[in-house]
């Protein structure tokens, strides 16, 4: 029987490692499971790294999934989270043609009230960039999309959670 | 006297001097205390093999047939030992071929090491010649692994795969070594690795999970204990005796955990799963406690999930967080070492015995004898059967055997008949199910553990998927005892066939060569088998046999497993015929 799936979105701290990427995303891949987007940066603890993944399914899978990812030999912690656990943000950005901006005095508007950014015109094009939860930047795309996007991509989300996460404190207990 | 040893030691290996990678990667291995490995060289990892060539007075390389054959000997050597299984290959196809005993080491939780030799660094990633991704491909099937591009990394990585391949649930571990890593000069110094960041290889047992656990099994009217291969793993033979002992518990195991205690031992009430005996696996819908230590709830032991032990309290002592409610949900977890956790227990649980509980195992215990040991042991129709084999080996053996056994009915009968007097002693591929597993194996074992009978036994199929390493126990002289139970069938398949697809054969009849003059063309001393009356005789000739020995013994084609709970049903519906 499936259970009901939800979205998660998964923080893991790791060290920063080449092949690790490999060892989480088959993790998924072995359950069938997509994930919907995926970043990896550094954090807050040098020589640390920080992944974020959002994926959909049920808790109880989404418990099983953090201890194999907690096993992995280079993951320092994995924690997952629902949407009202943490704050999150995902940037996208958007090319179109220039003479839009001229013609069409709506798309000022459309840029000016979802607090979007321009960041570069040029005769043919010019680029838009905007950084928000992911229903601010699905309407932004559905508004422009009436006027004809050449180019749209979107970012992995980023997110912190409200409670802490004690990645310092963890690291000094495991021996060195 | 022993730790200024060591310390001098410590410290001559500390100094740095300059060599070149190969040598190190040598240095490593001894500094590791490896004084054996199975492997095949090839243009790759050819320094490597020039300086075991220079060390060969300290670091013995068995040269096996097929790199599958080096990594299941390296698993036979791991299991028998405690210690960590060195295999070796090339790059390209030297190392896809140790796919298959990686894959097996990592669910059967063998420490092993497999170091492969790659391409040089500036050719990576160009399909060179003999190229493969070999950190790529092993990803999913080991515990961790590395590629080497520069000399001075190998000490600590290779001194990491150690620690990690042992440590914790042990698992297998792959480093692949360019060939211009080999080459390099270095100032080479090694320390051994005692801990990695982001690795804690066993967790914090809470002392409430303890008392929780203990309370339950106090309480207990009806306990079952469950174990599996964690107990030797963790060394835990004696706590666990000294627990069960205390509380009275009836116990069960499974097929890697067998051998943990004594065969004979009265609260050893045998096998669970699948093809396991009778009473564990209808009593586990009946107890009250289900008490699992280091074991994984596999589902070839639970058969349905949805029918798994509902009436029970479950405890787990299990040292990987991963495994605890994975399978069964559990209402104490304890965490941690195996032996710890059960030296810590033992003050708390009370002196019991639950004799009415016992009276109930030996009432099926008899069931089951009528129906199905008893003519499986000393049958009167024609026909061999492959329990009486394995009855005589137990009066030739007189448990003290180590018995390597591949993957098919031999070895559900290996397992459920085998005698054991000690731990460590029962060597199959468990999780994995590697046909052509054994012989190999079984290599391993006699050369950890020279002084110990290795018998090895296999069914007709998978004996011939790695019949080639008869060369490798040629060549080193290995006192392995073969035994090929030969039914001219691909027999568990067969079974299957036989129950569930209304008979249809489908190609699994083998029409096998002539084994005795196979074992025979490698100067292997061999016999076969066909008749009753020659069995015992065979049998301790092959015991005695102070050389490598085969028997080839033909038993009954068409013979089944039985008990059997069929996949898909409940243990407790397991059918006796
Ligand atoms: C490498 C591999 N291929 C296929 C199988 C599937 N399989 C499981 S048991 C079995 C038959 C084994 O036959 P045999 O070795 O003759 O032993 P028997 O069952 O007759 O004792 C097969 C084909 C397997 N376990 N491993």
């Amino acid at each position: 029987m499936e259970k009901e799936t939800k979205q998660f979105t998964v923080s893991v701290y790791t060290e920063n490692n080449i092949g690790l990427l490999n060892r989480i995303s088959a993790i998924f891949q072995r359950r069938h499971i997509n994930i919907e987007s995926i970043n990896s940066s550094v954090s807050e603890i040098e020589s640390v790294s920080r992944w974020t993944l959002v994926v959909n399914l049920s808790e109880e899978q989404m418990k099983k999934i953090i201890g194999q990812i907690d096993k992995q030999v280079e993951v320092i912690k994995a924690y997952y989270h629902t949407e009202e656990e943490i704050i999150y943000q995902e940037s996208c950005i958007f090319k179109m043609r220039s003479d839009l901006l001229f013609d069409e005095r709506q798309i000022q508007n459309i840029i000016k009230d979802s607090n979007a950014r321009i960041v570069t015109v040029n005769r043919d094009f010019f680029v838009i960039e905007k950084s928000g939860r992911k229903e601010e930047i699905e309407m932004l795309q559905r508004e422009l999309s009436v006027f004809g996007i050449m180019q749209f991509t979107r970012s992995g989300r980023i997110s912190v959670s409200k409670d802490e996460m004690k990645i310092s404190k963890m690291l000094e207990t495991f021996n060195h | 006297m022993q730790t200024k040893t060591i310390q001098n030691t410590q410290k001559a290996v500390q100094k740095t001097e300059r060599i070149s990678g190969s040598e190190a990667v040598v240095r490593c291995l001894l500094a590791e205390g490896v004084d054996i490995l199975y492997g095949y060289p090839g243009g790759a990892i050819m320094p490597i093999y020039d300086e075991l060539y220079k060390y060969q007075d300290k670091i013995h390389h068995v040269l096996t047939r097929h790199e599958q054959g080096a990594t299941h000997s390296a698993q036979g050597y791991a299991r028998i030992s405690g210690k960590v299984g060195v295999a070796m290959a090339t790059s390209g196809p030297g190392a896809t071929n140790l796919i298959t005993g990686i894959a097996d080491a990592q669910i059967d939780s063998t420490p092993m090491v497999c170091i492969t030799g790659q391409v040089a660094s500036h050719l990576l990633g160009s399909d060179a010649f003999q190229e493969t991704d070999i950190v790529g491909i092993s990803t999913p099937v080991t515990k961790w692994n590395h590629q080497i591009t520069k000399a001075s990394e190998i000490p600590e990585v290779l001194a990491k795969a150690f620690y990690i391949a042992k440590s914790g649930r042990p698992g297998p571990v792959l480093i692949d070594i360019t060939k211009d890593a080999q080459f390099e000069e270095f100032d080479f110094s090694y320390k051994k690795c005692t801990g990695v960041r982001s690795y804690k290889p066993v967790p914090e047992t809470d002392p409430n999970s303890l008392k929780a656990a203990a309370e339950l099994i106090n309480n207990a009217k009806k306990p079952l204990v469950v174990w599996g291969q964690g107990i030797i793993l963790s060394e835990a033979e004696e706590a666990f005796k000294a627990f069960i002992e205390k509380a009275g518990i009836p116990s069960a195991w499974t097929i890697l955990g067998v051998s943990a205690i004594p065969t004979e031992h009265p609260l050893n009430v045998g096998m669970l799963g699948m093809h396991g005996n009778y009473a564990p696996n209808v009593l586990t819908n009946e107890c009250d406690v289900l008490i699992a230590i280091g074991m994984r709830f596999d589902d070839r032991v639970t058969g349905n999930l949805d029918k798994y032990a509902k009436q029970a309290k479950v405890i787990h002592f299990e040292i990987d967080p991963a495994e605890v409610d994975k399978n069964v949900k559990t209402d104490v977890a304890i965490l941690g070492d195996a032996k710890a956790s059960l030296e810590s227990i033992l003050p708390l649980i009370n002196k019991n015995s639950h004799p009415d509980w016992h009276q109930k195992f030996k009432d099926l215990y008899a069931i089951e004898y009528e129906k199905v040991i008893k003519h499986d042991l000393h049958p009167t129709k024609e026909g061999l059967t492959m329990g009486e084999v394995l009855h005589q080996i137990n009066l030739e053996s007189k448990g003290e055997a180590a018995i390597v056994s591949d993957v098919g009915q031999h070895q559900m009968i290996a397992c459920r008949y085998a005698k054991f007097n000690q731990t460590k002693s029962n060597i199959t591929s468990g999780g994995l199910g590697t046909m052509g597993f054994g012989l190999p194996a079984a290599i391993g074992a006699k050369m950890a553990a020279p002084e110990r009978q290795v018998v090895s036994i296999s069914g007709d199929g998978g004996y011939q998927m790695t019949i080639q390493e008869l060369g490798t126990i040629f060549q080193q002289k290995t006192a392995v005892k073969i035994v090929v139970l030969n039914n001219d069938f691909l027999g568990m398949v067969r079974q299957w066939q036989q129950l569930f697809f209304d008979k249809r054969y489908a190609s699994t009849e083998m029409t096998n060569p002539d084994f005795v003059a196979i074992a025979k063309g490698y100067y292997i001393n061999a016999r076969r088998v066909t008749k009753r009356e020659e069995l015992a005789e065979a049998v301790k000739e092959m015991m005695q046999s102070k050389e490598a020995y085969f028997l080839e013994v033909c038993v009954e084609k068409e013979g089944n497993v039985f008990p059997m709970v069929p996949s898909g049903a409940s243990v407790s519906d397991i059918r006796l015929s």
